[in-house]
């Protein structure tokens, strides 16, 4: 009975071994990996929140009223431009 | 004969006593793996592991529409370790240029932080110094990543938005009314380090960092523009100490414009005085005035003390209470109710007032919120003053009546008109975006609304409110001119408030706005006058905005038909020019 007993455990102790190294080896490797893209997710967010503050800064209300009126030359229409359709 | 020399005893002597000291060895090695491991493998750890912290974004602070109007984004602060920095003292000058601080600042500042492992030198830099200055290559000079705050709308909602300090904690305004809810949790990882301090490898996560919540506030950024330009170009234009407007929404009791002069831009806070940074509308009070006159009415037609048609006598336009006399600027002779709100006389409102029973005109105020917190939360925010009706006088009761003797926040006085919008029912005002509508609370009843409302119409249309006016709308507002308390006491001649409290359109209000000048010194200070025409323009392109059609189609109309006749006379194709 130990005669076969025995060296089965070894085998399997063996075995486990192995497949503990190469989880720790996966682990690692995939978290090294989760960190690689979590930094890609940070570096998107920031990119993110400065082109929202960019388009922010050059949609200013102030600033695309002052180019609409001195640089494309345009106004607010009057009363009497304004077509009412009625029914 | 060589004798021969026996070294059995030293040599056993000198094999025990190895035996004995690698059995001591192997004795302490054993205690130390089997007892002080955990120790042990820590202090192996400190020399290379460390603990690095992950700094938390704040949440964003947006407008109705997700416009942003405070955002977070990551800067480097410059900052070095003192120990090592002293000894390449020769790059000094090369770092000092760099920061254009002076060599004895750079010198002095490290000299008394040499014991420190750390310190940040200067903080919140732009980008390309930070390039700058890592080219330089210093020993001892590093980067370390921050947040900074920034808001794209500047000084048009720095009032209502705030600010935070350079740690990203709130100091006004919402920033600070909502720090909890917008503020993020940093989190932490262990990293492996090498000598020099460089992050070799990351080993795990130990707490991930919680981001912020955002928060959508109620304005409307495109109002809130519009109402902070006419509302600056009006101070300037009378060169008045400050100014406010509130723009509501009556349907939901949004704030969808707060706006106040003088203001500031709060990326840029130097130079400036502590009184830019309040939030006028909601933190300084001043007494309505007349503005207060269209409650009197409701109050004593709720109480039946006169009705629609009766008639009160103004002559001569004045009238002495105990030892004060109110005055008219004219005498307007008999007015019934309606006139007397469009007139804005105080006598009729006088005699209307002290024939009221005072706990009626202060139950009316007190339901309408004056004297009471408007539950937006905003830090600071003034509850006003208004005196129980136990501790008056009679003259009291007619002060109360047009407007003196209580005192008001902008955005008071713009919730009390929901109540005339509404047909009765007040709501809560609300500075955040709310999911959905609260339910209101009626402080008058529907008829009394817009039997009051109908009276207000008039205000603008023949009355003092008339350049309230807006072509293809029907407005209904009451204008308020008010002294402002002098220093020695009593009021003051030549020192007012100008106000204009309304909604448009008058059919169905959308909107109510109030606007407060304070003390115009253009000579100019009639209400009518200095706050009227800023409604009127504020609310010409809110209302183009916001799609509300107009009420009053019949003035816009003629243009119309005349143009489409033409084109039929013309006998061209129903094209409509562009």
């Amino acid at each position: 009975m130990t005669r076969i007993l025995c060296p089965l455990l070894v085998g399997l102790v063996v075995i486990t071994s192995l497949a503990i190294t190469l989880t720790r080896h996966q682990s690692r490797k995939l978290f090294v990996e989760l960190q690689a893209l979590e930094q890609r997710h940070d570096a998107m967010n920031d990119e993110w929140g400065r082109l929202q503050l960019e388009q922010a800064t050059l949609g200013t209300h102030g600033r695309i009223e002052e180019r609409a009126r001195s640089a494309l030359n345009m106004t607010m229409p009057s009363v009497t431009d304004v077509i009412i359709v009625t029914d | 004969m060589v004798r021969r020399l026996s070294f059995d005893g030293r040599r056993r002597f000198v094999v025990s006593a190895f035996v004995v000291g690698a059995a001591l060895l192997v004795w302490r090695a054993v205690y130390l793996q089997l007892t002080e491991t955990d120790v042990l493998q820590g202090h192996g750890a400190d020399r290379y592991l460390r603990t690095v912290e992950l700094p938390a974004h704040r949440g964003t602070i947006t407008d109705r529409h997700n416009e942003p109007l405070a955002v977070s984004t990551p800067v480097s602060s410059v900052g070095v370790i003192p120990s090592k920095l002293t000894q390449v003292r020769g790059r000094w000058p090369a770092l000092a240029r760099a920061l254009g601080i002076s060599g004895q600042e750079l010198s002095a500042f490290v000299q008394s932080r040499l014991e420190r492992r750390f310190v940040l030198l200067r903080r919140h830099v732009p980008p390309e110094l930070a390039e700058e200055v890592m080219r330089l290559d210093i020993d001892g000079v590093e980067l370390r990543q921050e947040v900074h705050r920034y808001y794209p709308a500047g000084e048009v909602t720095a009032h209502c938005v705030g600010f935070t300090d350079i740690d990203d904690n709130g100091q006004e305004g919402i920033e600070l009314a909502y720090d909890e809810h917008l503020r993020g949790v940093s989190g932490s990882k262990r990293v492996i380090q090498d000598l020099n301090g460089h992050v070799v490898e990351n080993v795990e996560s130990v707490r991930a960092p919680q981001p912020g919540r955002d928060l959508a506030l109620s304005i409307d950024k495109r109002i809130q523009y519009v109402a902070y330009r006419e509302l600056k170009a009006a101070v300037r234009e009378h060169q008045a100490r400050a100014g406010s407007m509130v723009v509501l929404d009556t349907q939901t009791g949004e704030v969808l414009a707060a706006v106040n002069q003088p203001s500031y831009n709060p990326n840029n806070r130097k130079q400036l005085r502590a009184g830019y940074f309040r939030n006028r509308a909601l933190t300084d009070t001043f007494e309505p005035g007349s503005t207060i006159k269209p409650f009197t009415i409701a109050s004593a037609l709720e109480s039946g003390a006169i009705g629609v048609k009766t008639m009160i006598d103004t002559g001569p336009g004045t009238l002495r209470v105990g030892r004060h006399t109110v005055r008219d600027l004219h005498d307007y002779g008999l007015l019934d109710a309606t006139g007397i709100i469009s007139k804005s006389s105080n006598v009729g409102i006088t005699k209307i007032a002290i024939s009221l029973e005072p706990g009626q005109l202060w139950g009316m105020l007190a339901g309408l919120g004056f004297g009471a917190a408007t539950g937006s939360g905003f830090p600071g925010e003034a509850v006003g003053r208004l005196q129980h009706y136990a501790a008056w006088r009679t003259i009291d009761n007619a002060t109360l009546g047009f407007g003196y003797g209580l005192s008001v926040t902008a955005l008071q006085l713009a919730s009390a008109y929901l109540a005339f919008a509404n047909d009765g029912m007040v709501l809560p005002v609300s500075l955040t975006r709310l999911p959905e509508r609260h339910t209101g609370r009626r402080v008058m009843s529907r008829s009394s609304a817009q039997t009051v409302r109908g009276m207000l119409e008039a205000a603008v249309r023949q009355g003092t409110g008339a350049l309230a006016r807006i072509t293809g709308y029907r407005v209904a507002g009451k204008t308020g001119t008010v002294h402002k308390l002098a220093r020695g006491g009593g009021y003051a001649e030549d020192r007012y408030v100008s106000l204009f409290a309304g909604m448009i359109p008058a059919s169905q209000p959308r909107l109510i706005a109030v606007t407060m000048i304070d003390e115009p010194a253009r000579g100019e200070h009639f209400g009518g006058q200095v706050a009227a025409p800023v409604f009127a323009r504020v609310m010409r392109d809110a209302t183009r905005l916001l799609d509300i059609p107009p009420d009053d189609i019949a003035p816009l109309l003629p243009q119309n038909e005349q143009f489409l006749t033409r084109v039929h006379t013309a006998d061209l194709p129903p094209v409509i020019r562009p």
